[in-house]
């Protein structure tokens, strides 16, 4: 997309990484900044379904023509879903990186974890 | 990254306007890419046409009675071949046969040559050539900042420049002066896309005018990036990546470039390796699977990727990898290390990619 666009109701880790909390399952995902950064998207190497994942460390790769970047999980748990969509389509984390771009959901283990998010005003101002 | 330390090309207005992520390159503030991203403007150039600004490139003259005698000395292949408007390309060596540089000559009259140098080596070249010139009778010219360049390459970037031009285009792999948009221009057919295309020198004040009437006329504005995948595709070395002083032409299968019979400094090195046959060879591949491979990823069993990306036109992996001797033969499967993950790459022949061969 080209505009930036940062949603209300999503939470923000500063490594430019959102996080949509459901109950107990959250899903995940790279922020308008971080693929407008990246440039196009050619390649998402998912990780595996069970495996866990920890608050502030990488789960995943995303390619882009130039260069390999790591995905930082913005919390902890386990991984119950990824989007396998994304292996056809990669630019969709270009195009729709708060819908159609999502990466992975996980069962959190520490739902406390997202008060240290950042709320969108708090992400967005240090995009300054 | 502090642009007051980068230099700017004459064309930096012209990439600001038009979208440009600018990034540092060798010294330069360059475009990376415009709006459109990478991929379009790769394929734009193999569609049709696009426009890149290469001023980042060096120039150096050498002129005078000894000038042949003197890039014989200096250049791998043998300039005694060229003819007056012919354009050839060379390599740089030091005495023990590694590549200093790759570089394209053009005879511009009986005792005038220009080469165009790697933005990154040039000031290093001009230095080497200096310090090599005691005895002959040549002077040599630094013209960076003399040109600036516009490379348009794409199956209409002739059309599309002859429409603008005065005369006939000159052939591939010649020069010659000539007249575009009023302004003159040492017009090259040669470019580092493998489209066909023309690469135009002209005084840095003209090219903004120029860069303006060629993009009017249809050629897509194209960075750095695209630069990138369309030569990897093409299979063209990128000096720093490919070629080193680590290495030597015959590793790079770059012998063909060089005639050791002319005694250029490296010459027994080279002569020497080609005798022997070197330990590793450079060679295109294809991934057979998902990802990128990247330069400096480590093959199994000994090598290293040196240029890898993703191909826009073919949608997978591919690159240039020294891979040893032994194995470096077309269809060969070898295991590359991208980070930490196996992912296989398949020896192919050399271009990765052409229209011809892949529709």
């Amino acid at each position: 997309m080209a505009e930036a666009s940062y949603p209300e109701e999503l939470l923000y880790h500063a490594d430019h990484d959102w996080a949509r909390v459901d109950g107990e399952v959250a899903t995940f995902g790279i922020t308008w900044f971080a693929q407008d950064a990246l440039g196009e998207v050619v390649f998402f190497d998912p990780p595996e379904v069970g495996t866990s994942v920890t608050a502030g460390e990488f789960y995943a790769e995303v390619e882009s023509v130039k260069a390999v970047s790591d995905v930082i999980a913005p919390l902890s748990g386990e991984i119950v879903e990824v989007n396998t969509g994304l292996a056809d389509t990669p630019e969709a984390i270009n195009e729709a990186p708060y819908d159609g771009g999502w990466m992975i959901k996980v069962k959190l283990s520490d739902p406390g974890e997202a008060d240290g998010l950042l709320d969108r005003d708090t992400y967005v101002g240090g995009l300054q | 990254m502090t642009s007051r330390t980068l230099k700017r090309t004459s064309l930096f207005g012209c990439h600001r306007d038009a979208g440009a992520r600018l990034v540092a390159f060798a010294g330069w503030e360059m475009p990376v890419q415009y709006a459109d991203g990478v991929g379009a403007e790769h394929l734009a150039v193999r569609g049709a046409a696009g426009i890149f600004d290469v001023s980042h490139m060096g120039e150096v003259e050498v002129s005078g009675p000894g000038a042949e005698a003197f890039l014989q000395r200096l250049h791998s292949n043998d300039v005694t071949r060229m003819s007056i408007g012919s354009a050839q390309y060379s390599l740089l060596c030091d005495e023990h046969g590694g590549v200093l540089d790759d570089l394209f000559t053009y005879r511009l009259a009986p005792d005038r040559y220009l080469t165009v140098t790697n933005a990154s080596n040039h000031d290093a070249d001009v230095a080497w050539l200096r310090a090599h010139a005691d005895g002959f009778d040549v002077e040599i010219t630094d013209a960076i900042d003399s040109y600036a360049m516009l490379a348009v390459q794409g199956p209409i970037a002739r059309e599309l420049v002859q429409a603008i031009a005065d005369g006939p285009l000159p052939a591939r792999m010649t020069a010659a002066k000539g007249i575009v948009v009023g302004r003159e221009a040492l017009i090259c057919g040669t470019g580092y896309t493998g489209e066909d295309g023309v690469e135009l020198l002209v005084d840095p004040d003209d090219a903004p005018a120029l860069w303006e009437e060629i993009v009017r006329r249809g050629a897509v504005p194209a960075g750095l990036a695209a630069r990138d995948t369309l030569r990897l595709e093409a299979c063209f070395h990128l000096y720093g990546n490919d070629l080193s002083t680590e290495r030597g032409p015959i590793e790079a299968g770059l012998g063909w470039a060089c005639k050791e019979d002319t005694d250029f400094i490296g010459s027994a090195a080279v002569r020497a390796m080609r005798e022997a046959g070197p330990a590793e060879k450079l060679v295109p591949f294809k991934l057979t699977g998902p990802g990128i491979a990247r330069a400096g990823n480590l093959v199994a069993g000994g090598g290293e990727v040196t240029s890898g990306t993703h191909s826009p036109s073919l949608g997978i992996g591919i690159g240039l990898a020294y891979l040893p001797a032994a194995r470096a033969t077309e269809g060969e499967r070898f295991e590359i290390d991208v980070r930490g993950k196996a992912r296989e790459g398949v020896v192919v022949r050399k271009p990765i990619y052409t229209k011809e061969t892949d529709g």
